[in-house]
């Protein structure tokens, strides 16, 4: 099984935007690779399953065979702008207030 | 402690409507019971989160002039709830058990919560949970663990250990909890008490804040089958809000619960899982769990049940299988947390406020709010997701997935029910994991494949495990929709145990002693 190594916990926390530090990294990196290692024999398993009956076995998202869910378009009672603006870091004239978005390197 | 306090949830409700006692005094000895055991955060069983007493006592107040003016009312009327602090509550705080949500105040109801307001149980406040329900200690709660009320230095279990600790402590006669991979049971197990994990779609996600959703279940915990059975159909039953709510009717869970407390099993088939701690299969089960498992087969064979062996050979790919869907429906679940709309909104320190962007807040937010075990599986989900790995792991998941599903298909054209140990082992210490992951995770071998599969699990207290005097639980499991019989089969075994026991196992949980504060983990 491939290790994870820093550089690439490194990158899977830039990816999900959170800062950490280098000792942060290093520990996690120890950890993520003891749990790839013995997650990973998921692949083996299928692997054999399928040989054995000599059929690709499907996938499963959900547990509930469902489809499409639709229903009526009616209006109904949402939440006003104040109680949505209400646990706001910050907000402006009934917006958002946040950091600017554009002109990043990412 | 006031003996209130010790009714089950039906008694009280008979004794509300009786006139043997009022809400308000219901609630009162409630609130009196979590101010004697339940502080302080260093020492008590810190099974709550936040207390409303002014609220509860409000509500109770209400219910009580409406019985007094005849109105017609729940059966639960008046009893007291205390909710998982992963349900949002509209004007009280709900934080998950997270720094991110430190301080929210959610401006809506979760569907559940507004249905047992409308049944009118009384919320006595939220209760403690591993942070966005990824643990099973409660250790990962930012705000401290709770205690297991049976030895103030072990787990109570989790994500939802808080839930299960304040019926164990007699602090709350029902709780609510969610059960992604045995949040609900495994809790349940190591505190002596009763938790449910409904059919995948049986309870309203709606409001409750998301883990995985594929696999996220809410559900009723209480200290008897029959209790639990009660605050089960008042959660259930379909919610246009939630677009993977089943639409079928509740299942008769509390007729079951009746049926089966006569004790006759005749003609149920219960099917024992060779591979959840069965011989060649036991690794990692503790000797007295397994002792006491198999006195409940026993119990379940006097009752005129058969009781037979099969085998799920797949399980044992589950825990695997989990811990690739779940982070990785975590990392995407938990990326709403972007420090821009709610919650926790941190500031880089090396970045001029005039200057900073977005990308950075978000990323400093997440480095502060987030956990240790939230970082970890967000982490974890963001590689198995990843291009190069999606199809080795998540895919494999998704094909294991289906495995599982298949042997319990095939396990039920044999059997009516399955049993197992809901965990391997007995509440652990404090602290005895908490950088294990691994360890931790294999606590939950035997909790997940229901959840992979989507079929309802129980998980009722079998007596104490004889070298460490803890409580052990039983799981049961029924195929998908088939929640009552859990019920039926659970409520047998319950009154064949009490009958055996002369009572309940929580009559012989002992009188609460704080942890030491010298020297005890944090």
């Amino acid at each position: 099984m491939p290790a994870l190594p820093r550089e690439e916990v490194a990158h899977l926390a830039r990816l999900a935007r959170i800062d950490m530090p280098d000792a942060e990294l290093d520990h996690l990196a120890e950890q993520l690779t003891a749990i790839v290692d013995a997650v990973a024999s998921v692949t083996g398993a299928v692997a054999r399953a399928e040989a054995e009956s000599g059929q690709p076995v499907p996938a499963t998202s959900h547990p509930l065979p469902l489809r499409n869910v639709t229903r009526p378009d009616v209006v109904v009672q949402t939440l006003t702008a104040a109680d949505a603006l209400a646990g706001a870091p910050e907000s402006e004239d009934d917006k958002f207030r946040v950091p600017r978005i554009l002109g990043e390197d990412a | 402690m006031s003996e209130l306090v010790r009714m089950d949830a039906s008694a009280m409700a008979e004794a509300l409507r009786s006139g043997g006692v009022s809400s308000v005094e219901l609630t009162q000895a409630h609130l009196d019971r979590i101010a004697e055991v339940d502080g302080p955060v260093e020492s008590g069983v810190h099974a709550f989160l936040h207390v409303d007493a002014e609220g509860a006592l409000a509500r109770a107040r209400e219910l009580d002039a409406a019985r007094s003016r005849g109105e017609e009312l729940h059966e639960l009327a008046g009893v007291p709830v205390a909710v998982k602090d992963v349900m949002v509550t509209r004007g009280m705080p709900s934080t998950a058990g997270s720094r991110m949500l430190e301080g929210w105040v959610p401006p809506y109801d979760a569907t559940v919560v507004e249905q047992m307001r409308a049944a009118g149980l009384v919320t006595l406040g939220k209760t403690n949970m591993d942070e966005f329900a990824m643990g099973s200690s409660t250790e990962h709660s930012a705000f401290g663990p709770t205690r297991n009320p049976w030895a103030a230095d072990r787990i109570p279990g989790g994500s939802g250990g808080g839930s299960a600790a304040a019926l164990a402590a007699f602090e709350a006669p029902l709780a609510t909890g969610t059960d992604t991979g045995g949040s609900i049971r495994q809790p349940a197990a190591v505190t002596g008490t009763v938790g449910v994990k409904p059919t995948y779609g049986g309870v309203s996600r709606y409001g409750l804040i998301a883990l995985a959703s594929s696999l996220d279940q809410g559900g009723p915990c209480a200290r008897t089958v029959l209790d639990t059975a009660l605050l089960h159909e008042v959660m259930g039953g379909h919610d246009p809000r939630d677009s993977t709510s089943l639409t079928d009717p509740v299942p008769a869970v509390v007729a079951a619960a009746r049926e089966g407390a006569r004790g006759d099993l005749t003609g149920v088939r219960v099917g024992v899982v060779r591979e959840m701690g069965r011989a060649g299969h036991d690794e990692g089960y503790q000797a007295g769990v397994l002792a006491r498992f198999e006195e409940a087969l026993d119990h379940l064979r006097s009752a005129g049940a058969e009781v037979v062996e099969v085998g799920c050979p797949n399980v044992e790919h589950a825990l695997g299988a989990y811990y690739l869907i779940l982070p990785s429906e975590a990392s995407s679940n938990l990326a709403r947390y972007d420090g821009m709309r709610y919650g926790l909104r941190v500031l880089p320190t090396d970045v001029d406020p005039a200057e900073v962007t977005a990308e950075q807040v978000m990323a400093a937010t997440r480095a502060k709010g987030f956990g240790p075990e939230a970082k970890r599986r967000i982490i974890l989900g963001t590689y198995a997701l990843s291009s190069g790995y999606y199809d080795a792991y998540y895919g494999s998941a998704q094909k294991i997935r289906t495995l599982v599903q298949r042997d319990f298909d095939a396990a039920f054209e044999q059997v009516d029910v399955l049993v197992s140990p809901t965990a391997p082992t007995t509440a652990f210490r404090l602290g005895e994991k908490l950088d294990d992951p691994l360890a931790m995770y294999r606590g939950d071998v035997a909790t997940i494949p229901a959840n992979l599969a989507g079929i309802p699990g129980m998980s009722l207290p079998v007596g104490l495990a004889p070298e460490d005097g803890l409580p052990v639980g039983l799981q049961l499991l029924a195929p998908a929709r088939e929640d009552a019989r859990l019920y039926r089969v659970g409520a047998a075994l319950e009154a064949r145990l009490h009958a055996q026991w002369g009572g309940k196992l929580l009559d012989r949980v002992p009188d609460w002693t704080p942890a030491s504060t010298t020297g005890a983990p944090a």
